[in-house]
């Protein structure tokens, strides 16, 4: 990338005369990229983006150039995409409004699985170097109801503490145990069905004319 | 619900991602994972969601995916910049 060369000019100085805009031509398409990857639709990834400059300009002054000016940018745009989510995250509620399921029910009574977990192939890795399993993976979460979904999240993405995520929410620690247990169960569930035992999803890219899918499952 | 029970040891598999075991629920545990294919799938499962989340979200910017082609549209460019201008 062409950030190699940060000119060691003052920053204060450059700071002082600095005309933001310059930062959407230089920093625009990456941030932009970033969020894109991130959210899968351009108008909220465009709209984080011009959220953190001008952030980002807000703040500016308080910048100490500790660190590259492109780094600060994509800091500030990290906080702005999970804001950004849980918001997204707290709206479907209201509009799907999702029933919180109780424990998932892939046990029988004897607690042995009814469903049991399938294989997910031999290298289920290989699916982290896919955006459109990214895709898969966002409206997984956003199916979460609203309380696993801002739980797992703050765990997860934030990278916060059991204790700061449960004095956040006012739960216990084993309350949180069982937040994250289910958000997990539902997300490993919803990846089952949707990803790694979906094949038609996976190779979706070409429209396959070999006619030999002959259970009609298609579509 | 039993000792060793599948139910039992997947809250315990999601709670190791948490915080350290004791020391019996690692002994419990390994047990039952030693035995149970399911399970040791389960948790394998679980293992790559936590990896998911953090490749998407934490991954270093030099893990450069293929979109590079993808850029602002020049509207957009605009509105931003409007957008700094009027602050």
């Amino acid at each position: 990338m062409t950030e190699k060369s940060v000119e060691p000019i003052d920053r204060a100085d450059q700071a002082a005369h600095a005309d933001p805009s310059i930062w959407v031509d230089e920093y625009g398409d990456e941030l932009f990229r970033y969020a894109y990857k991130k959210l899968r639709n351009q108008q909220w990834a465009e709209d984080v983006v011009q959220e953190t400059f001008l952030a980002a300009w807000k703040s500016h002054l308080r910048f100490q150039g500790k660190s590259s000016e492109r780094t600060w940018l994509i800091g500030i745009l990290k906080h702005k995409i999970i804001d950004f989510l849980r918001k997204l995250h707290r709206s479907r509620k209201f509009e799907n409004n999702i029933a919180e399921p109780q424990e998932p029910n892939d046990f029988d009574s004897l607690g042995h699985w009814k469903q049991a977990p399938k294989s997910w192939g031999h290298q289920p890795d290989k699916a982290l170097e896919n955006q459109e399993f990214w895709e898969t993976f966002q409206s997984c979460l956003q199916h979460l109801p609203n309380k696993l979904a801002t739980a797992v999240s703050m765990v997860e993405l934030e990278g916060q503490s059991t204790q700061n995520v449960c004095s956040a929410l006012s739960i216990t620690p084993n309350h949180l145990g069982v937040l994250l247990y289910r958000a997990r169960t539902l997300l490993r569930n919803c990846l089952e069905s949707n990803w790694f035992c979906h094949p038609k999803e996976k190779n979706s890219s070409e429209k396959n004319s070999t006619g030999k899918n002959s259970t009609g499952e298609k579509r | 619900m039993n000792f060793l029970s599948c139910s039992k040891m997947s809250k315990l598999m999601s709670a190791s991602l948490d915080r350290p075991l004791t020391r019996y629920e690692r002994f419990q545990l390994r047990m039952h994972l030693y035995i149970c294919r399911f399970c040791r799938r389960f948790f394998s499962q679980i293992q790559l969601i936590r990896k998911a989340f953090h490749h998407f979200f934490n991954e270093t910017e030099q893990a450069q995916i293929p979109m590079a082609n993808l850029e602002l549209s020049p509207t957009a460019r605009e509105r931003m910049k409007e957008a700094l201008r009027t602050k």
